[in-house]
């Protein structure tokens, strides 16, 4: 069936079957930041953002559910400059293999649009449906903090110091 | 509170001991890594497999005219076509052979059984699910104690009776080798005559990597030119080539290996699975690129599983606690083929580590494999082969020794260290350990933690009845095979390459035959170049995982990357500047015995300010060379080491346990390790915290488990648990460094030290917490339930 789904402000027309998952066709629309690792909406490596903030694992979801929803993805969030949160997992080590980053990334900038100062506990019970194998999640924590912190700053200020 | 980068830029000359940050971040980031998945090729098909229910059955019939007639489906294969080919069995790494799909019988649960191809993934996986099979069960073997009872079902009908093994003479059916090493007679003798003698039956079950991304491959084969590309998620592309070749007879050079970017291998993706294998006879046959890529129940039931170890040990020490002998008997479950990636002298790894960090003037460790009816596998799963086993069995074990000598078991790991002095040290197993300071590392890990007030600590709340408790591992490993007189896989030498090619304007490309799954390569290649060249970090490109274009070398698994191609990356560097000194001289104008290498440039001696840089002889390699010089600056190296490296620490684990729920908490973790001479200390810690995470899952969540009739109960996400981040402690690390001797940089490797020193750790602590109450080994899984049964059956009250 044709459906339209917008994926980083472009709407993209596709031709799917109603089964397809919308993990499957953001991946057949050529972006394939967005990951698949369980099957089972385990992992949370296929997470994108639906309607600006609400991360959805979208193995979990039929890319016809999507329509009508606006989607962000990884390949959606630098500007001209790195979003904080890329800025962030690249300074904190919060990444190895690379595999759940963008996932992960997605997840962290959610719960910073619901809470710009989150705990260190809230961002790890925020951060729980995504898996890392990798970095004992550690400096993914810190990566989340030094992007809160760099969000909060008044536009114009320097990122560091 | 501001949160501070202490990570540098990469940028400028940047040699050992920075913590840059990482050149390979760069692309993952901005989601635009090419991972197996992402690579689409024109008219490619797609392949899924069918899968058997059962865990022993023979096979009646196959019937594939229901999947040829699911819209998009064009082909189905089975054994019968693949024996056709000559590929119905094929080698494993062990010296076993292994069928690629099933052939007359099923040996485990979600065996092989067919590949069906069709134009999407879709299609496939519709066609997979209308294959007919007629299935006649058979009794399956699960406890690898029964599979050698007289009346065991034999399950390996193709080897029946052949009671000559590839690793010696077989005993029973299901009896795959006996592997020992040490003095038994001496070993027995001198426990006989031991003051204290312990004993000890504990089981390091059965695991799975689960790297995140699963593994998969596209098989493409031109008929244009006769050449066959394979995009493979493999951590040891040039090895898969070599074999390849030898399994299809397609000449090497008509092969091309591409292990793009990985999402985590951690030993999981170095063997060779029917998957691949059939996705690249589906291209030879069809003509089009196939590609396979894994679910994550096909990862967690058919692919490289890892340890599954029984394991019995004693060991003797006097009443002062000095350990006089060891004895091991381990059973090891290899389930339904001998896959394990071992090197080939070394069926059971090189679990003859198990001595540990401990003088034991006598040891012996037999090791028995069986085949059960479960999937193949024993990949070394994070660890150097069978080191993970080795060291939860002798750290787990000397908390044992303690309790039975009622001492602290830091000082009865003290009491027994191999001294500084000792080193280059033999031990009883035939090991010559490069270097350490135990000791020192402890007793850094131990103030860091506050030992004597957390002992004191755990007395007090004892007297409450409330639990919690401290343990201790000491770990030693043992990696970077290895030197070529003991160490090969299916006959190749366990060397690596590394080539360094110079360009005019001082820019460098670097290439490797290691292939990184996340542990930075592109940054520390980039920085021990840096080091030995003065090269600008930020212009030397790391390049891996293209058989076409990288030199040849085992891969990476078990920390070998840095003490092998590390060492090939210094000493290549070095060559190259041996011919840059030349050239300096003649830029220099001066006798090559004037000049030296001094602040990362040339110098002529003695007179100051007198120099040129590396890249003004790059220049000049290009442009302004000595007469008769042969031009460029580059090289090839392969280093063939001399020796194994031991990286080691002392990890210390502090838990409080709930004694109503059972539930242990993780209070504090502190790591200290020594591998050496550190190239990244940024990278190392990341290193250090997903290791540790590992272990700490091995510990209290992660097992493949099976029921009775051989039904796997581990196969997905839901049943077989990871950490999360709520899960995960936090974690605190440091180091002292102890330079390997024989390393051309003095580096050890990292990646594994948390994985196999961790586990131990956990579990000490834990029993320490329960220790009052008679308990003196539980076994991983540490489970809630596990904990909470204890607490019941020694009549705790839950309030």
């Amino acid at each position: 069936m044709q459906i339209t789904l917008n994926i980083n402000g472009q709407d993209k027309k596709m031709d799917v079957e109603p089964r397809t998952l919308l993990a499957h066709a953001i991946r057949d629309a050529g972006l394939t930041g967005t990951h698949i690792g369980c099957d089972s909406s385990s992992c949370g490596v296929c997470t994108v953002l639906l309607d600006g903030n609400i991360p959805v694992k979208s193995c979990t979801m039929f890319a016809v559910s999507a329509e009508g929803h606006p989607i962000t993805t990884v390949e959606g969030l630098a500007g001209s400059n790195l979003h904080p949160i890329q800025q962030a997992f690249h300074d904190q080590h919060g990444l190895q293999c690379g595999y759940c980053t963008p996932g992960m990334m997605l997840s962290s900038v959610a719960l910073l649009e619901r809470n710009p100062n989150p705990s260190e506990d809230e961002i790890r019970f925020a951060l729980s449906g995504n898996l890392c194998r990798c970095t004992g999640y550690q400096n993914i924590v810190k990566a989340v903090q030094q992007a809160a912190q760099a969000m909060n700053q008044p536009a114009g200020a320097a990122a560091d110091d | 509170m501001a949160i501070e980068s202490p990570n540098l830029e990469p940028k400028g000359i940047q040699g050992l001991g920075k913590a840059i940050k990482r050149k390979e971040d760069s692309r993952f980031i901005v989601g635009k890594g090419n991972y197996l998945d992402d690579i689409n090729l024109p008219g490619m098909m797609h392949m899924a497999l069918v899968h058997s229910p059962y865990a022993h059955a023979k096979i009646n019939g196959i019937d594939s005219s229901e999947a040829l007639k699911v819209p998009g489906v064009k082909a189905v294969i089975t054994s019968k076509e693949l024996a056709g080919a000559g590929l119905a069995w094929v080698p494993t790494l062990a010296g076993d052979k292994q069928m690629v799909l099933a052939d007359g019988k099923v040996l485990y649960q979600w065996q092989e059984v067919a590949a069906v191809f069709a134009d999407t993934r879709q299609a496939a996986a519709d066609g997979a699910a209308a294959v007919q099979v007629d299935y006649e069960p058979l009794q399956a073997v699960v406890d690898p104690y029964k599979a050698t009872d007289a009346d065991a079902p034999v399950l390996r009908e193709d080897i029946k009776d052949k009671m000559e093994g590839a690793h010696g003479p077989r005993r029973h059916n299901n009896h795959i080798w006996t592997w020992d090493v040490g003095s038994k007679d001496e070993t027995d003798q001198a426990l006989a005559s031991s003051e204290i003698r312990v004993k000890q039956h504990m089981v390091y079950p059965r695991s799975h990597p689960a790297p995140l991304e699963p593994c998969g491959c596209i098989g493409d084969m031109s008929k244009a030119t006769g050449r066959l590309t394979v995009y493979m998620t493999s951590q040891a592309p040039h090895a898969i080539r070599t074999v390849l070749s030898l399994v299809t007879g397609i000449p090497e050079n008509n092969i091309r290996v591409i292990s793009p970017d990985i999402g985590g291998g951690f030993g999981n993706k170095v063997p060779v699975y029917p998957g691949y294998v059939c996705a690249i006879v589906g291209s030879i046959v069809l003509g089009v690129p196939v590609k396979w890529v894994e679910t994550r129940t096909e990862n967690l039931t058919t692919t490289g599983f890892a340890r599954d170890f029984h394991m019995d040990i004693e060991i003797g020490a006097t009443k002062e606690g000095k350990v006089t002998a060891m004895k091991v008997y381990t059973l090891a479950d290899h389930g339904a083929f001998d896959a394990a990636a071992d090197p080939s002298k070394y069926p059971a790894g090189l679990f003859s580590i198990c001595t540990g960090s401990y003088d034991f003037p006598k040891a012996y460790a037999e090791v028995d494999a069986v085949y059960t009816n479960k999937a193949p596998g024993g990949v070394a799963y994070r660890c150097s082969f069978r080191v993970t086993e080795a060291s939860y069995l002798i750290e787990r074990s000397m908390d044992v020794l303690a309790h039975e000598l009622k001492m602290d078991p830091a000082e009865l790991r003290i009491k027994n260290f191999i001294q500084p002095a000792q080193f280059p040290y033999p031990s009883a197993l035939g090991w010559t350990y490069d270097s350490g300071d135990y000791e020192k590392t402890l007793k850094v890990a131990l103030d860091k933690l506050g030992y004597e007030e957390l002992r004191k600590e755990q007395a007090e709340k004892r007297a409450k009845g409330e639990l919690m408790g401290i343990g201790i591992s000491t770990f030693t490993e043992i990696v970077g095979a290895g030197p070529s007189k003991d160490f090969d896989i299916l006959g190749l030498k366990m060397f690596d390459g590394a080539e360094i090619r110079v360009h005019p304007s001082g820019s460098a490309i670097v290439r490797a035959g290691t292939r990184h799954q996340g542990q930075g390569h592109e940054t520390t290649w980039a920085q021990i170049v840096s080091e030995e060249l003065g090269l600008d970090v930020d212009k030397i490109i790391v390049e891996e995982g293209d058989t076409d274009t990288a030199p040849y070398g085992l891969g990476t698994y078990a920390s070998r990357s840095t003490p092998v191609a590390g060492g090939a990356m210094a000493l290549g560097a070095r060559r190259i500047r041996e011919k840059a000194k030349k050239i300096a001289a003649h830029l220099l104008e001066v006798g090559e015995a004037d000049v030296e290498w001094a602040d990362k440039k040339f110098s002529v001696k003695g007179v100051p300010g007198k120099s040129v840089t590396m890249s003004q002889v790059a220049f000049a390699a290009y442009t302004n060379l000595p007469q008769g010089m042969e031009p460029g600056l580059e090289t090839t190296y392969y280093y063939d080491p001399p020796n194994l490296t031991f990286p080691n620490g002392a990890y210390v684990c502090v838990v409080d346990v709930d004694k109503g729920t059972g539930e242990v908490k993780v209070r504090r973790f502190v790591a200290i390790d020594d591998c050496g001479t550190i190239i990244n200390p940024m990278i190392v810690e990341g290193q250090v915290h997903g290791g540790l995470t590992e272990g700490f899952a091995m510990a209290f969540m992660q097992e493949i488990a099976f029921d009775a009739e051989g039904n796997n109960l581990s196969s997905n996400f839901t049943d077989y648990l990871l950490p999360t981040s709520l899960e995960t402690p936090k974690w605190e690390t440091g180091h002292t460094v102890t330079p390997s001797p024989h390393h051309p940089i003095g580096a050890k490797g990292v990646g594994e030290s948390p994985t196999v020193g961790s586990p131990a750790a956990f579990v000490n602590a834990v029993v320490d917490a329960l220790a009052h109450l008679g308990v003196r080994h539980l076994d991983m899984p540490v489970t809630r339930e596990k904990v909470w049964k204890v607490l019941r059956g020694a009549g705790i009250d839950a309030f």
